[in-house]
This record gives structure tokens, C-alpha cells and sequence, in this order.
């Protein structure tokens, strides 16, 4: 029905497209390291060593870990598995609270032990007016 | 069948739809705005930042969706060697390039009162930006080269190797650890936005398509006038 040509260049778009989309996934897959913006304290605990660089950690704020001592701030970060203690000197963002997901940008002092330069509020997918969040609670 | 098809008819059309496309998005760009700012209600933990969202999210889906339909066009035009679908393609990439610019800058005004930062290498907003420089480079490639059966050829592979970006893009916050949000409207699962955000949301899309395709329409009917100074009554 079609010329050759045209299955030809059918091939060869399928062809280099198929290539590429290979390359592409093979090189993200190596790169996967870099390519997650923070670590879990799951994956952290599994780590063989504990790397001088920056790294960041990511979870939600265990409830009523907050502390604030004069200038520090000390919480501590789960992903409902493991946990790890934070602490921090700095201005946080306005969403960093309780039961909310945060990112710690730092230097892990050990396997439980993370000293934060900087802190980063996460947000989740949820968006509802206060009135729905207020008669969710209630529920 | 676009092979015989005549521009002196599609030109009838573009040279006056898009008073109407104008009309319309203006009617709907307003509602939209109103719903956005005014009717809408606050977050519950953002606040009034929700608003950036009803530009920002509309933004992105719209960038998306016309680099998709570029590379359908482009690489359907190089198969069956359709010139008219490389023209489509061509006017359609302004907006899509606008519109994701204007997803990463108002990505950013959001993130600094909500995340603490203006950027963040993550995966969703770093392939993002590599969209915009795919969109970049498209156009660029236009204005480079003179000889169609070569730009037809060059911004083809373009798209096919940005379009293995777009996936990339809607499924980097589940496939990774991600700062941004995952996505809030799903088709199978339930979407976890309220129904009073919803609404604002898709007016914005709908407007901000009908903008898409007004500045469309205004591409394509220059690049009809081009060939018809050129004295060819067919493409």
C-alpha cells in the first residue's frame, strides 16, 4: 500500500527512536545516584560508609520531635521504617511542621545523626480549602 | 489526501478564525482569572501560593502536550513526507516554548515561599529544563537552515529526542525521590485535589489552549503568506 520509502524512513524513525530511548534509560539507570534528589533514612542505615560530602535526607517530621533550643533546632526524620535525628541552626521555611515531608540538606555525622545546613519544606499532593481540612480531621 | 490539499482554503480560514479564538479566550481567560483569584478558596497550608498553581500547572500540561503533538507531526511529515505538518509543527512551537518558560518561573516564585529555595536539581524541574532547551534548539534549527528537505530532517530527530524527555518529565516524581510534588489529578486513581481548585484549574487550561492556538493560527498564516509570495499555489 505504502512506497518502500516510506517503510524505510518508518524503520529508521522506529529504529532511532528505539536507540535512543534505550541510551537514555541505560544512562539515567547508571546515573540513578544523582539523579534522586535526597536519601531516605531507610537507605541511609543501609549505607556500607558515611561520606564527608553533602548529602540530603528526606521524610516527614515525626510528630512531637520538634525541639528548639535557644538558636538550634533538633526533630527527627522517618519514612515510618527507620529514623534519624536532625539538627539544624537557621530559619526554616513557613511549611515545615509536624507530619509534613522535609528535605535536610547536610553532613551525616553518623548512621542516626544528621547536621543540617539547610532546610527545605515538602509539599504534598494534596490541596483542599482549611474548612475540608478541618472536617477531614474531625472524621 | 494533504499531499493536493489547497492553502488558498486553509488560508481563508486562518486569516479569520483568529478574531474568534480571540474573542473566546478572552471570555474564558477572564472567568479563569476571576475563579483563580478571587472565587477560589486558600489553601490549607499554603495559603493564597495555591494561586500560582492555576497558572503554573495549566503552563506545564500545555508545554507538554505541544512538544507531543510537534513530534507526531514531524515524525508522521518525514514518513510520508507531508510539508504542510513540518509548517503546522513550526507554528505551534512558540507557545510551547512561552508556556514552559512560564511553567519554570512561576514554578520558582511558588517553591521560594513554599520549599524554602528558587531552583532545586531535582528530576522533575531539571527535565523540565531540558524541554525548554529542546523547544530552544527546535527553533533555532528553523532559523539555521535554509534548505527545507534538510530542516525537515534536523528538527525531526529534535523531537524524537525530546520526546523521550516527556515521559521522563510525568513520571520522574513517582519513579524517584523528587522535591516537587507528585501529580494531584490522576485518571485511574483518585485525584487529590479539591473540586472547588479543579475547576479554576481546567478554565486556566482551557484558556490557556485557546491562547496556544491563536498564536498558532497567526504562525501558520504567515508562514502561508511566505509560500504564497513565493508563487506556489500548492506546498
Amino acid at each position: 500500500m505504502y512506497g518502500r520509502k516510506v517503510k524505510l524512513r518508518f524503520f529508521f524513525v522506529l529504529l532511532i527512536f528505539a536507540t535512543l530511548a534505550l541510551s537514555i534509560f541505560l544512562l539515567i539507570k547508571s546515573l540513578e545516584e544523582n539523579v534522586i534528589f535526597f536519601k531516605s533514612p531507610t537507605e541511609i542505615k543501609t549505607l556500607n560508609e558515611i561520606s564527608k560530602k553533602k548529602i540530603r535526607i528526606g521524610g516527614m517530621v515525626k510528630k512531637d520531635s520538634i525541639t528548639i533550643i535557644s538558636k538550634e533546632i533538633k526533630f527527627i526524620v522517618t519514612d515510618f521504617k527507620n529514623e534519624i535525628n536532625v539538627i539544624y541552626s537557621g530559619v526554616v521555611p513557613n511549611l515545615f511542621t509536624e507530619e509534613k515531608g522535609v528535605v535536610a540538606e547536610g553532613y551525616l555525622k553518623d548512621k542516626n545523626f544528621f547536621l543540617a545546613t539547610k532546610i527545605l519544606a515538602k509539599h504534598d499532593e494534596n490541596y483542599m480549602p482549611p474548612e475540608v481540612k478541618a472536617a477531614l480531621e474531625e472524621k | 489526501m494533504f499531499k493536493y490539499f489547497e492553502p488558498n482554503k486553509i488560508f481563508s480560514i486562518t486569516s479569520k478564525a483568529p478574531k474568534y479564538v480571540l474573542f473566546l479566550f478572552i471570555v474564558i481567560f477572564s472567568i479563569g482569572l476571576t475563579e483563580a483569584l478571587i472565587l477560589s478558596p486558600e489553601d490549607y497550608k499554603q495559603g493564597h501560593s495555591v494561586r500560582i498553581m492555576y497558572v503554573h500547572v495549566p503552563a506545564a500540561w500545555i508545554s507538554l502536550g505541544i512538544f507531543s503533538v510537534i513530534t507526531f507531526l514531524s515524525t508522521i511529515g518525514y514518513i510520508f513526507k507531508i510539508r504542510n505538518f513540518f509548517l503546522i509543527a513550526k507554528s505551534l512551537a512558540p507557545s510551547g516554548l512561552v508556556f514552559n518558560i512560564i511553567a519554570l518561573v512561576t514554578g520558582s516564585i511558588w517553591g521560594k515561599p513554599t520549599w524554602g529555595t528558587w531552583w532545586a536539581w531535582d528530576a522533575r524541574i531539571t527535565s523540565m529544563l531540558i524541554l525548554a532547551l529542546f523547544y530552544i534548539m527546535y527553533l533555532i534549527a528553523w532559523r539555521i537552515f535554509e534548505d527545507n528537505d534538510k530542516v525537515f530532517k534536523v528538527t525531526s530527530i529534535i523531537t524524537i529526542l525530546g520526546i523521550i524527555n516527556v515521559p521522563i518529565i510525568k513520571y520522574s516524581v513517582d519513579w524517584w525521590n523528587t522535591l516537587h510534588q507528585p501529580a494531584s489529578i490522576n485518571i485511574l486513581s483518585k485525584s487529590t485535589i479539591h473540586l472547588s481548585m479543579l475547576f479554576p484549574l481546567l478554565t486556566m487550561t482551557a484558556a490557556f489552549a485557546l491562547f496556544s492556538l491563536l498564536i498558532f493560527l497567526m504562525k501558520y498564516n504567515t508562514e502561508l503568506i511566505k509560500i504564497k509570495n513565493k508563487g506556489l499555489d500548492r506546498l
